[in-house]
């Protein structure tokens, strides 16, 4: 069975002990793959997820209702990740962040290799408010959903779309070129 | 979707490795911690009221401010008391509060990381929450502040050990909660559970004032349009900011009557005594066929010989400002305004940051080394003592003032000017009782980041003065040095236009911009009702978009069953109504002018319409049609006219720019 994250929420505000544990997990899962799309280390995604579970009982008395679970949780998500890496001053080590886990990487499947080889040359040619945008879109959150959560309008959302997809694709043309050279 | 979309979600959905299963579990048995013991604290901090919206006690303070009946107020102290006598023994019963749950993480030597938000290991104590109800009661932190409206200072003195920039971090985040909504107001603060549990909030990000485009009225229901004026031209700034930076402005940051205003019309001067001039014209709709543009312009007298001002810059040194484009710009701002002012006008410095102090005592404007001197001492850094800072630099304005002099404090900052008073009202508030006592407050914004676009307009619009943003040195030329008198000099304030419209004319009407200046009809009459303020040589434009009475544009139908319109006299669309004070004065003065319906088009009618078009097009307006930005361009082309300065080509540049972005 299928409980609604708002349905958890409700009843965990309320003081359900079993609602909150069963909330915390999805959470946590949660803004844990996000923060790493975002920034590609799993040290700081695991940081990131501790801080938010760790306040979450906080923040749930201020949820009321009117957003949805899903979309409130990314709203915070989305500013504590912004707020934890300016302070630290490394949106620069984000990126290096790839870095790092390119040379993990190495170790991992060989079948996986490819697609993953993809995936760093892609995240990496993305400045953060377009990883940021897509990490939510491919998330499946709508893209009206994505501009109320980051705070712009929804063309800006859908820009930022067009423009990764843009780079995207200028980084596929580039990786044919190789291929056939 | 595309092939490489679903590559990489695949790829992203293969790469994000399993967070480590301690780790994991750790956080969750932190996060059961902390659910367990605000369960625990909740029964006894329920009793108090509902949760509290951004402070301790804040709800029952406000309850006993807002009902003045006094059944009401009596049992609120009442309940105020009790609630009290509640919470404190809750607090001295529990003094491992703040060593459990999410204060875990934080203590140095904990295996969880140092946290990225604030980091401050507060110890709630008895005292915070008791001075936030002894509202007068002396502030350890910044003992010059003297208690005035305060609603986040109870913050401040709750966290004593608290580093300084991140004191103001805390502060500006929670700023940032308010418009957040959802971190509202916890029983935990109560007890002063340590602000780390909240203010994971958007503390960058630059705010705005969100409202919805003025929509169509219809004559019959609604004949009167009423709104005050606007001088500001900030908005256009920050646009360009935005543009200039390959990124289109967020719709909050869209307001077209300043982007309208940010140019020069050709508007005849007014003659004689009036201190401003009012001209109507009527134009065709470019966006749209068959409805016209009623084109209200409005010029202020330049007055021969400007009066001495006392100038007070109240300067934000906080750390933020420490950005080429922050404090470094704002320096040299200044000296350029320098050479504007006289040796009758004074100039005074005050900064806010760490401690409010007096970096220049009132000066001779004239008397450029020291105020140089002055100006090349200042470094950003530190926290903000705002709420210190303005009251010093009021106290400054008074001591300056003499008879028949203009009183002005700057606000120069990057946004960050909330602390010490965090609730805007209290601000407000403050700000427009100092008005009233003669002193006016101008705001000058800098830089990008934590820009809090809507406080600065609301702090303007308070203090009887313009919201400017100052992006760049050529900004600052047109700001502080072409239009330092008019930004300086009020020559009409509380300015409100009322228009009624001839329901036998106009059939629908729509105001375009001016969505955060609206009035209430009865608003018009009504003295005590602030308005805006047009200083010396200000323009004012505002424009309606009219549907004539049998029109094929109209997008409403007549109604089958109301009174017909009155027949008669249908050269007049309208009938506007202008009411003004003179600086100083209490009471208003009426300008009235019918609108003729064959009026002409008002000089450069062409390009205010094509920026108010640039602008309904940015935000996304449904009523302009299939109206592009390859219009506005060609009808600011052709409308260019001599544009000495290169403001309008600037424009047009911008127009282009915000056409190849949107694609």
């Amino acid at each position: 069975m299928d409980v609604s994250d708002e349905t958890l929420a409700r009843a965990a505000a309320d003081g359900d002990r079993q609602a909150f544990a069963a909330l915390v997990g999805r959470v946590y899962d949660r803004v844990y793959a996000y923060a790493y799309r975002v920034t590609g280390s799993k040290a700081d995604a695991e940081d990131l997820a501790q801080d938010i579970c760790a306040a979450l009982p906080v923040k749930l008395k201020g949820w009321r209702g009117e957003a949805r679970v899903t979309t409130w949780l990314y709203r915070i998500t989305v500013n504590a990740a912004r707020d934890r890496f300016r302070r630290q001053a490394s949106f620069a080590r984000a990126a290096d962040g790839w870095g790092d886990w390119e040379l993990a990487r190495r170790a991992e499947a060989a079948e996986t290799a490819e697609r993953v080889d993809w995936l760093h040359a892609a995240m990496t040619a993305l400045n953060r408010d377009l990883r940021e945008t897509l990490a939510l879109v491919l998330d499946g959150v709508s893209h009206g959903e994505a501009a109320s959560i980051l705070g712009i309008s929804e063309g800006t959302v859908s820009w930022r779309i067009s423009e990764a997809k843009k780079r995207l694709r200028a980084i596929r043309a580039a990786e044919a070129e190789e291929t056939k050279a | 979707m595309s092939d490489e979309f679903d590559d990489l979600k695949r790829a992203w959905d293969d790469a994000t490795p399993a967070p480590d299963p301690a780790r994991r579990a750790e956080a969750l048995a932190l996060a059961m911690k902390n659910f367990d013991r605000l369960q625990e604290t909740e029964e006894t901090a329920r009793q108090t009221s509902e949760a509290p919206k951004t402070g301790p006690f804040r709800g029952v303070r406000q309850m006993i401010a807002q009902f003045s009946t006094r059944g009401i107020l009596t049992a609120t102290t009442a309940l105020a008391a009790v609630a009290l006598v509640a919470v404190l023994p809750v607090l001295r019963d529990t003094p491992d509060a703040p060593s459990n749950g999410v204060l875990d993480m934080f203590s140095p030597g904990a295996d969880a990381p140092v946290p990225s938000t604030t980091t401050s290991a507060p110890q709630p104590q008895l005292a915070p929450p008791a001075e936030s109800m002894v509202k007068r009661a002396p502030d350890p932190v910044a003992p010059a502040a003297d208690p005035a409206p305060s609603a986040g200072r109870a913050h401040n003195a709750a966290n004593p050990p608290v580093a300084r920039p991140m004191n103001r971090a805390a502060n500006t985040q929670s700023g940032g909660l308010m418009s957040l909504s959802p971190e509202g107001g916890s029983p935990g603060q109560l007890l002063g559970l340590p602000a780390d549990t909240r203010p994971l909030s958007e503390a960058t990000s630059d705010r705005f004032p969100e409202v919805e485009a003025n929509g169509l009225k219809v004559t019959v229901e609604e004949p009167v349009s009423t709104f005050s004026i606007d001088v500001d031209t900030a908005s256009w700034s920050m646009l360009r900011n935005y543009l200039s930076n390959g990124q289109l402005p967020p719709d909050g940051a869209v307001r077209i009557e300043e982007m309208v205003n940010y140019f020069t019309y050709d508007y005849p001067a007014p003659e004689g005594e009036v201190p401003f001039a009012t001209s109507v014209g009527v134009t065709d709709t470019p966006w749209r066929e068959g409805t016209q543009i009623v084109h209200i312009g409005l010029q202020g007298a330049l007055p021969a010989e400007r009066p001495p001002m006392n100038l007070v810059f109240l300067i934000d040194t906080s750390g933020s400002m420490n950005q080429p484009n922050k404090l470094p710009l704002l320096k040299q701002s200044f000296r350029l305004m320098l050479g504007q002012l006289t040796e009758a006008d004074s100039v005074s410095i005050v900064t806010y940051a760490g401690s409010a102090g007096r970096v220049l005592d009132p000066t001779p404007a004239t008397d450029r080394d020291t105020i140089l001197a002055a100006l090349d001492r200042l470094e950003a850094g530190g926290s903000t003592a705002g709420q210190a800072g303005l009251q010093q630099a009021y106290a400054t304005a008074q001591e300056m003032s003499e008879a028949g002099e203009v009183s002005r404090v700057i606000l120069a900052t990057d946004g960050d000017f909330n602390v010490g008073i965090s609730d805007p009202d209290d601000l407000e508030a403050f700000i427009a009782d100092k008005r009233e006592d003669g002193t006016y407050l101008s705001v000058l914004g800098f830089g990008r980041g934590n820009l809090n676009d809507a406080g600065m307009q609301a702090l303007a619009q308070a203090g009887n003065g313009m919201a400017a943003y100052i992006d760049t040195l050529a900004e600052a030329q047109k700001v502080l040095v072409d239009q330092l008198t008019g930004a300086l000099v009020p020559i009409a304030d509380d300015v409100k236009i009322q228009v009624e419209f001839n329901p036998a004319a106009v059939a629908e009407y729509r105001l375009i911009g001016y969505e955060t200046r609206a009035l209430n009809r009865e608003d018009f009459n009504n003295d005590r009702v602030d308005a805006g303020e047009i200083g010396a040589g200000h323009q004012v434009t505002a424009l309606y978009e009219i549907t004539p009475v049998g029109s094929d544009a109209r997008l409403t139908d007549p109604l089958r069953y109301s009174a017909a319109a009155p027949a008669g006299e249908t050269d007049e669309l309208g009938f506007l109504r202008l009411r003004y004070k003179a600086p100083g004065e209490a009471e208003s003065r009426l300008i009235e002018t019918p609108i003729a319906a064959d009026a002409e088009p008002l000089a450069e009618a062409d390009f205010a319409l094509a920026i108010a078009g640039f602008g309904q097009i940015l935000r996304g307006s449904d009523l302009i049609g299939s109206w592009s930005m390859g219009d506005a361009i060609a009808l600011a082309q052709g409308a260019r006219g001599t544009d000495p300065y290169g403001y309008r080509q600037e424009a047009i540049t911008l127009m282009r720019l915000a056409e190849s972005l949107d694609r």
